[in-house]
């Protein structure tokens, strides 16, 4: 359930769910995200759902926040998630040349590398949002002993289709982008599609992710 | 081959296709794009007797130079810009807000932006650019929007596909009004700041940053501290949205902004001043002045007012 509506700006509601990041809270905006956008609601242009917040954009030249929120206030949002959650499998070569944060990451975890690509591996992941960039999903829970802070300093530049962790968090840079994540390895695969209208991204709110191991061989023979 | 068209000779600084930019696409991670300065996106089209909505020219401090080959066509430029047109065997002061006829070979130079960012350069007709999600809007970060998502290069061609035939000259009497305060809603994390910091950021002024892009504009010059967390669980962003970071100089979102974001919101520049806000230059001053909620949408509607009488005496 929505625990407070108030304003972000003149042109936006800011929809709190709550401060903790679980699938639970998740699933709850996921549920608003999906009512809301099937109800085309007039004057609404953007909605954007995040971990534990939704906010809904609107056109100030044809609805205003307190009109819009009586109609969020109102909504039955009963059981609509019903959307078809996919299960995915993205490959990932972590050799040298991409895992630009191993020895970093070693070093915060006390971890030796082949136990942090075993955990990182073995971790079902679930996505709770996607954007910052397009596409770019952010991917949990990682175990305790995996979570790492962001880079001190943010690299000016993360090349496109690298995957990196933070907290108990995993994401994958679509495209190439500043960013502060620790880079662990790429992937060869095309997770954000511009080409396509209907559906560029490859992985949505909602949908599993489990990462593959690949070799540097079989990275650069890598057919999409 | 189209018969109509502009050859660029000079690129510019930054110099895209815009126009309103995309709806619905935030939860993707693709933002909002579009023109930065809407108010002269619209003046430019009707100057030129178009739909408001169709694709201009946007350009950044210093435009293009820009050689045109076809059938006669109208041009208009909006904001504040230095520009001229070179005809075969003179050429003309241009200026702003009025509409101009081109020839085969004639060229438009836009020198540069007056104290300003932005200006517009429409046509008479329609530019052949490839639509994605029903915007040309050019996002550089994302290459997304026509011409590949890419800003217009050197040597570049801009084919035309359509002129209005009948198209007259049109001018009118209109000054981009100077920037004093730029105004401001609290943000939904406007407690994270010390009360020292929240004093400096309503009664300081800021200094804007060469860094500044479409993405956003950068302040400097005065620290906001923050007394609770450096960083929020990320969260949805939005045009005018202004971020703290851990160094605690502001950033304030512009159109091709990320669309998820984890730095405290201290405020949000009410959406009346979003076209003056774009046009402040790097290196000039800023200051914010606090507004509530009632009084951004009264004067939000009182600037839609205005822009559509402006539109009306075109």
């Amino acid at each position: 359930m929505i625990k407070n509506i108030s304003n972000l700006g003149d042109a936006a509601l800011y929809c709190d769910f709550g401060t903790e990041v679980n699938k639970e809270i998740n699933s709850e905006v996921i549920k608003y995200f999906n009512t809301i956008k099937e109800k085309n609601i007039e004057g609404v242009n953007n909605l954007t759902p995040s971990y534990n917040k939704l906010i809904i954009s609107f056109d100030l030249r044809v609805t205003k926040f307190n009109e819009i929120k009586d109609k969020i206030e109102k909504l039955n949002v009963g059981e609509t998630l019903k959307k078809d959650n996919k299960k995915l499998e993205i490959p990932v070569c972590c050799h040298g040349s991409f895992s630009l944060d191993m020895e970093r990451l070693e070093k915060k975890l006390n971890l030796a590398r082949d136990q942090i690509i075993e955990n990182f591996f073995n971790t079902e992941f679930f996505c709770y949002m996607t954007g910052f960039i397009a596409g770019m999903p952010f991917l949990g829970d990682l175990d305790e002993n995996m979570r790492a802070q962001r880079l001190e300093t943010p690299r000016v530049k993360v090349p496109r289709g690298s995957v990196g962790i933070t907290e108990q968090f995993a994401n994958i840079y679509t495209f190439e982008s500043p960013g502060g994540w620790n880079i662990i390895g790429n992937t060869p695969l095309r997770v954000f599609d511009s080409t396509k209208e209907k559906d560029p991204n490859l992985i949505n709110p909602g949908d599993t992710v489990k990462f593959k191991q690949i070799s540097l061989e079989e990275y650069k023979n890598y057919n999409e | 081959m189209s018969k109509n068209y502009f050859e660029l000779i000079r690129a510019g600084v930054n110099t895209t296709f815009q126009d309103k930019g995309r709806n619905n696409l935030y939860h993707i991670g693709i933002p909002f794009s579009g023109v930065m300065d809407n108010r002269n996106y619209l003046l430019a089209n009707r100057l030129v007797g178009n739909k408001l909505e169709l694709p201009v020219i946007e350009f950044a401090y210093q435009g293009p130079l820009l050689k045109y080959s076809g059938d006669k066509i109208h041009i208009a430029v909006t904001g504040d810009v230095i520009f001229k047109i070179k005809k075969k065997d003179y050429e003309i002061e241009g200026n702003c807000y009025e509409s101009y006829q081109l020839e085969d070979g004639d060229e438009i130079d836009i020198l540069s932006t007056n104290k300003s960012v932005y200006g517009y350069l429409a046509i008479s007709g329609e530019f052949d650019l490839k639509l994605q999600w029903g915007s040309c809007s050019i996002n550089t970060k994302a290459n997304i929007g026509s011409n590949n998502g890419k800003k217009l290069e050197h040597l570049q061609k801009i084919n035309i596909s359509k002129i209005n035939l009948n198209q007259v000259k049109k001018k009118m009497n209109y000054l981009n009004s100077k920037v004093e305060n730029i105004r401001v809603l609290k943000g939904t994390n406007f407690n994270y700041f010390s009360e020292e910091g929240k004093k400096i950021f309503f009664e300081k002024e800021f200094t804007v940053s060469k860094l500044s892009d479409r993405m956003g504009m950068r302040l400097e010059g005065n620290k906001i501290e923050n007394i609770v967390n450096t960083n929020i669980k990320s969260e949805g962003l939005l045009k005018g949205v202004i971020q703290v970071p851990a160094d605690g100089n502001p950033i304030i979102m512009l159109s091709d902004h990320g669309t998820i974001g984890g730095y405290p919101k201290i405020g949000v520049v009410a959406s009346v001043d979003y076209d003056r806000l774009v046009q402040i230059s790097s290196g000039s001053k800023i200051k914010f002045k606090e507004i509530e909620l009632s009084d951004a949408e009264t004067l939000f509607k009182l600037y839609e007012m205005e822009t559509q009488n402006l539109l009306s005496q075109i």
